[in-house]
């Protein structure tokens, strides 16, 4: 906890002269808005440690202001709203299950899964012939995210996107 | 589980072997080899150094004693010197309570010497002969800058008439995580040598930064020409510090002011104080003869020979693999 916010430490360097005063030289990110810090400790000093942990929760549906999850196991519902969403706003579709962390029993960060399966909803007819792309066109998918997608690619169909470029994988294979 | 070596099997070979060009190179200069006890009645009371400890219960003492284990091997080493040893060295194990990073564990390797009648610049010169032989590089150069000249260049500071504030902002100036800390005066200048200063050292060169202020003289006697500075050098190779050596401090008067200094700092800042170790006092004041010494980490040497840049991966096993 840094200033009333939690924080992930993702590195810290102990420097210590031989003789002297040791340090820890801190890498944070900032848990609510992901920014980075860098922050300089005597070592040994103490700070107060953030009740954070990453969850396994399904996606039920959102409301128009917050989106809704629920743990499967213990059926407890938590509510994240547009901040704590970010870009999984993008992905999520009812029943996907996401990690999402909480901070004191709120979601303050949701990632959507790695990949997702959505299907299309527009994008314009490609041209006759072409079977594996290389230009690409844009297409809407039904979380309203717009994706490049090969121009062979109709209206309709399930593609796999991975979430963290943001890029089109492959049609989805009926499952 | 993960029970295997953090240092390859070649790595270790490396180290046997470097273990015996030190143990040669001694030999050829007519240095004794000694060996003192790691669990110690006593230590050191610096209070930026902190002890582990363990206990012995046992003939000669039925109820009980704490055993500090040596955060090096200094203290008994002198008590040897004034047996009459002459010169000396120790290769073995040190131990210190709270270091763990990618240059630290709380168990290391320590090579320390001691030369009767040397002076800091005799004792320097044979430090650098012993890591060109070491590294196996000859033609490594050396050089040598004093503390305040180092400040003067790379921050423009007058180590000696800057005040705290002057240290904050040049801090400051470089790194803002540092705005939070509240830190004493030396505590400000080891930060600004440790994150600022040391990363741009030993570079192409074997850098000996000489005459640290009287504030860091830890055993070191002051500099009779000046003694607002301290006869106490580093080495420092590719941005690491490798050795500190001193001018050894002889007055057992002085040096039991010292310790008595360093446990009122240690209670001051809510650490434990520390038995003093009156044996070595005694050794002092029986006659500590003018000598140099120097302690240098073997682990950082393997690993600048062997350009591996974390310690877990020169050493078999490691704090979290010990």
């Amino acid at each position: 906890m840094l200033d009333g916010d939690p924080y992930a430490i993702i590195e810290n360097e102990f420097v210590k002269p031989g003789k002297g005063q040791a340090f820890n030289r801190v890498k944070v990110r900032n848990l609510k808005s992901g920014r980075v810090l860098e922050k300089t400790f005597r070592s040994g000093e103490n700070v107060e440690a953030a009740d954070v942990v990453d969850v396994e929760l399904q996606y039920l549906y959102n409301d128009g202001e917050f989106w809704h999850f629920m743990d499967a196991g213990t059926f407890e519902q938590y509510q994240a709203d547009a901040a704590a969403m970010g870009e999984a706003t993008k992905w999520v579709k009812d029943q996907d299950m996401c990690n999402v962390t909480l901070w004191n029993g709120q979601p303050i960060a949701v990632e959507a899964p790695n990949f997702v399966v959505l299907e299309i909803t527009e994008t314009d007819p490609g041209l006759k012939g072409d079977t594996s792309g290389g230009g690409g066109k844009p297409a809407t998918l039904e979380t309203g995210a717009v994706v490049r997608v090969p121009l062979f690619i109709q209206t309709g169909e399930k593609i796999k996107v991975d979430t963290r470029s943001g890029e089109y994988v492959s049609r989805a294979k009926d499952e | 589980m993960d029970w295997r070596p953090g240092a390859s099997l070649d790595t270790l070979r490396a180290r046997a072997g470097l273990l015996q060009r030190l143990r040669a190179f001694f030999a050829r200069a007519g240095v004794l080899e000694v060996e003192t006890p790691l669990a110690c009645r006593a230590g050191g009371t610096d209070p930026a150094l902190e002890p582990l400890v363990t206990r012995y219960t046992g003939p000669g003492f039925a109820s009980g004693t704490p055993l500090y284990l040596q955060s090096s091997p200094e203290f008994a080493m002198k008590r040897l010197l004034a047996a009459g040893a002459g010169p000396i060295y120790q290769l073995g194990r040190a131990f210190r309570d709270g270091e763990r990073g990618r240059r630290h564990n709380p168990e290391f390797t320590l090579l320390e010497w001691y030369r009767p009648g040397f002076h800091a610049a005799a004792l320097m010169s044979e430090v650098a002969e012993l890591v060109r032989c070491a590294l196996e590089a000859p033609a490594l150069a050396a050089e040598e800058i004093s503390y305040a000249e180092l400040f003067r260049r790379h921050l423009g500071l007058d180590v000696f008439t800057a005040s705290v504030s002057d240290l904050r902002a040049a801090a400051l100036a470089h790194d803002a995580g540092v705005a939070d800390l509240e830190l004493e005066r030396d505590a400000w200048l080891d930060l600004l040598m440790t994150t600022h200063i040391e990363p741009r050292l030993g570079r192409g060169a074997m850098s000996f930064v000489t005459d640290y202020p009287a504030g860091q003289a830890a055993l070191a006697r002051l500099n009779a020409r000046d003694p607002r500075t301290a006869a106490r050098f580093e080495l420092f190779l590719d941005g690491v510090e490798l050795a500190n050596g001193f001018e050894e401090l002889t007055d057992a008067r002085e040096q039991a002011g010292r310790f008595r200094r360093d446990n009122r700092t240690r209670a001051a800042r809510g650490q434990p104080e520390l038995p003093v170790d009156e044996r070595f006092l005694a050794a002092l004041a029986a006659g500590l003869p003018p000598c140099a010494g120097v302690a240098l980490g073997v682990d950082r040497l393997l690993m600048r020979k062997l350009g591996i840049d974390d310690l877990d991966r020169v050493m078999a096993f490691s704090l979290e693999r010990a």
